[in-house]
């Protein structure tokens, strides 16, 4: 590491001694250059900080407009399970836990699939050519848009889905996982294309994470006499855990956030359980299904239940953040 | 930036400022609203060089009778070229609300309008019905084509008291029909709709327990099923689930070759949702003097249960005399010839007692 930095460091001073030779020999700089170069840092800045003013101001806009509704509703919002505008009655229960519940289910699914496709295009099982052309057949799937992946979960997966989960309830209703009749749009099918859809962002940091463990650990581990398997587990795995946790949360981070593909598969019903077969209901679903008629009361409690979404991820990407730096303090030094 | 873009921008914006120059001298188009003057802006060079005396008009609100007031506006301009009119399909609830703050020139809704809203208008507004359309009951159920359902049984299958298709009740209007022992799985609209709205007035009025639970409204807390965004959500949903029933608009129905229910009606008959049944129950009331008319639960042996108007809101008095003359051209001619057309595209022509009506409302516009 250090080595690099000093290379990098000669390398770029350099570059500037040559370019200063190539400009105009060796006079003090213009008053155009120096204003171009303060302009240029300035507008540098202001651009940069127009993106935290941004993300500020869509907090700010945000709370404003849940104010009311934070006011009238209090926390009750978070505990409270009906949301009907005609009664004034409105909260989030079901929202936040089938928001959670299908998130994590994706994080399961697409978390496992990502991070062993990322150790497989890795780690030099297969040819340089396959690796590649597996790696970006996964990264095509962030092109797909979300509808695309709502169609397809209710025209393909659902139909698929459907004979596997009438087993699932006759066999196993005993089970909280099974209790309830599938009818199609439900907690399952919305998961797994949710994991679907969080696969290409956990393979392309995973593997990015994976290839950056420094050869020689590996090397070492082998001229030791490790195996395969005990270098993957042993050395690669816990050198690369940080970016890996970190592709973990950005792909939760994404779930959470789900729109499109989730309204049209999860149901839409205001009720939650353990049944991964009931339909359910997510917060950003919510959002999308009742802001285009809602009324003025109803659009601030719509803003109150936007806060708490942008509050659950803001909560999620911090813990990971801070877990993240735990898991990497131990390894400086080495990376 | 080079000298020739900046000179470009210029000139555009020397352009811009003569287009709006023109309209505003000439009083020739409407600059009150955002979207007119945006168009304007669009259009900013024909405008500057050929004066034309076009009124534009701005409406937006219900997406149910959009594909019929689409069709209605077009071929009126190519009628009469001197008046262009812009619908947009945002719902009832945002054509109520971009009409009250004065960003259209009318609005559209399938809820008419509320005392509380006319009032936020200023009472400014005429609730001015348009056509009519009646809600379905469609279904997925493996060779039965033609389901009769008791008003007991589909307000029970949506208060999620029924659950098997091969229940009693259900049973007990299709003698003969084989129902299947199915699950039902009930549909409805997730998000807040016109139609949601009719079909829910309907049930409160044929059933207490619905009137005392969900309630009426454009979304209400269901008791049962999985709810779809849209006609389009509900319909992919009932074609692709064995089981499912839902509710959507007659001419979506249609149009998509969907199974449809007889439901039963207040006499008692087992009617077929057809034009002539939904026109049947709007004869069957009387519009009052604001013509807010509910047709909640028709009488009359031909009636089909489930029918409604749908408005275009138009202010009682326009600021611009041009822009009130042109919204009584168009509706009156919508309210005439446009009539015509509406059974083409599977709405219910007004009733000529009703259509009368409207006329004179509209003649009242200045």
């Amino acid at each position: 590491m250090q080595a690099v930095e000093d290379r990098t460091g000669a390398g770029s001073a350099a570059r500037r001694n040559s370019l200063k030779a190539s400009a105009s020999a060796f006079s003090p700089p213009s008053p155009f250059q120096r204003g171009f170069d303060v302009a240029f840092r300035g507008l540098s800045l202001a651009l940069a900080g127009s993106v935290i003013a941004l993300l500020l101001g869509i907090v700010y806009q945000v709370m404003a407009h849940a104010a009311p509704a934070i006011r009238d509703l209090g926390t009750h919002f978070l505990v409270e399970t009906k949301w009907n505008p005609n009664k004034q009655v409105f909260g989030v229960l079901p929202e936040i836990v089938g928001t959670l519940y299908t998130s994590c289910l994706a994080l399961l699914g697409g978390g496992l699939l990502g991070v062993t496709t990322a150790l497989v295009t890795s780690q030099g099982f297969l040819s340089r050519r396959w690796e590649l052309v597996l790696k970006n057949v996964i990264e095509l799937l962030a092109a797909i848009p979300s509808v695309v992946y709502g169609l397809w979960g209710i025209f393909v997966l659902i139909p698929i889905l459907r004979p596997v989960a009438k087993v699932l309830h006759e066999q196993f209703a005993f089970i909280p996982l099974f209790e309830t009749p599938f009818a199609g749009p439900a907690i399952l099918p919305a998961a797994l294309v949710l994991a679907v859809m969080i696969l290409p962002t956990i393979t392309a940091i995973s593997r990015e994470a994976l290839a950056a463990v420094p050869k020689r650990l590996p090397a070492a581990a082998y001229g030791l006499g490790a195996t395969r398997w005990e270098v993957i587990f042993r050395v690669v795995i816990p050198t690369a855990s940080g970016g890996l946790f970190g592709a973990l949360v950005l792909g939760l981070g994404r779930a959470l956030g789900e729109t499109m593909a989730l309204a049209m598969l999860v149901g839409n019903a205001n009720v939650y359980g353990w049944s991964l077969l009931s339909p359910g209901s997510t917060i950003a679903a919510l959002l999308a299904n009742h802001f285009p008629e809602a009324g003025p009361v109803e659009i601030r409690a719509l803003m109150y239940a936007a806060l708490v979404l942008l509050m659950m991820t803001l909560i999620v990407n911090l813990l990971g953040a801070a877990i993240m730096a735990r898991a990497t303090r131990g390894l400086k030094g080495l990376v | 930036m080079s000298i020739v873009a900046r000179r470009d921008l210029v000139l555009s914006i020397a352009g811009l400022g003569l287009a709006l120059l023109g309209c505003s001298k000439n009083e020739t188009s409407s600059t009150s609203s955002g979207a007119a003057s945006g168009g304007a802006a669009a259009s900013a060079t024909p405008v500057a060089a050929q004066v034309t005396n076009t009124v534009n008009l701005v409406g937006s609100g219900a997406s149910f009778p959009a594909p019929l007031y689409g069709r209605w506006f077009k071929e009126y301009a190519q009628a009469n070229k001197a008046i262009a009119v812009d619908y947009q399909s945002v719902g009832s609830g945002q054509g109520i609300k971009s009409f009250v703050e004065g960003r259209t020139d009318f609005g559209a809704s399938d809820a008419a309008m509320s005392d509380d809203e006319i009032k936020q208008a200023n009472d400014n507004v005429l609730l001015l019905p348009m056509t009519a359309g009646s809600v379905v009951l469609s279904y997925n159920l493996d060779g039965i084509s033609d389901l009769k359902l008791s008003r007991e049984a589909y307000a029970g299958i949506f208060l999620g008291e029924i659950k098997n298709w091969n229940d009693a009740k259900i049973a007990k209007a299709n003698p003969g029909v084989k129902l299947p022992d199915q699950a039902i799985s009930v549909v409805h609209r997730a998000d807040g709709s016109g139609t949601s709205f009719i079909f829910t007035q309907h049930l409160a009025a044929i059933n207490e327990k619905w009137k005392s639970g969900p309630g009426v409204g454009k979304s209400v807390e269901w008791p049962a099923g999985v709810g779809e965004k849209g006609n389009e959500g509900i319909a992919a949903n009932i074609k692709k689930n064995p089981g499912a029933v839902g509710y959507v608009e007659y001419a979506y129905a249609v149009l998509s070759k969907m199974p449809m229910a007889s439901l039963e009606n207040k006499s008692g008959k087992f009617i077929a949702p057809t034009l002539d049944s939904a026109a049947a129950s709007l004869a069957a009331v009387e519009l009052p003097a604001n013509m807010r008319a509910w047709v909640t639960d028709p009488e009359g042996d031909a009636s089909y249960p489930i029918a409604s108007y749908t408005w275009i809101l138009a202010h009682k008095k326009y600021d611009d005399a041009a822009k009130a003359k042109a919204v009584k051209e168009t509706l009156k001619w919508c309210l005439t010839e446009g009539q015509k057309l509406s059974a083409s595209l599977q709405y219910v022509p007004l009733p000529s007692a009703v259509a009368t009506k409207v006329l004179a409302a509209v003649d009242s516009i200045n």
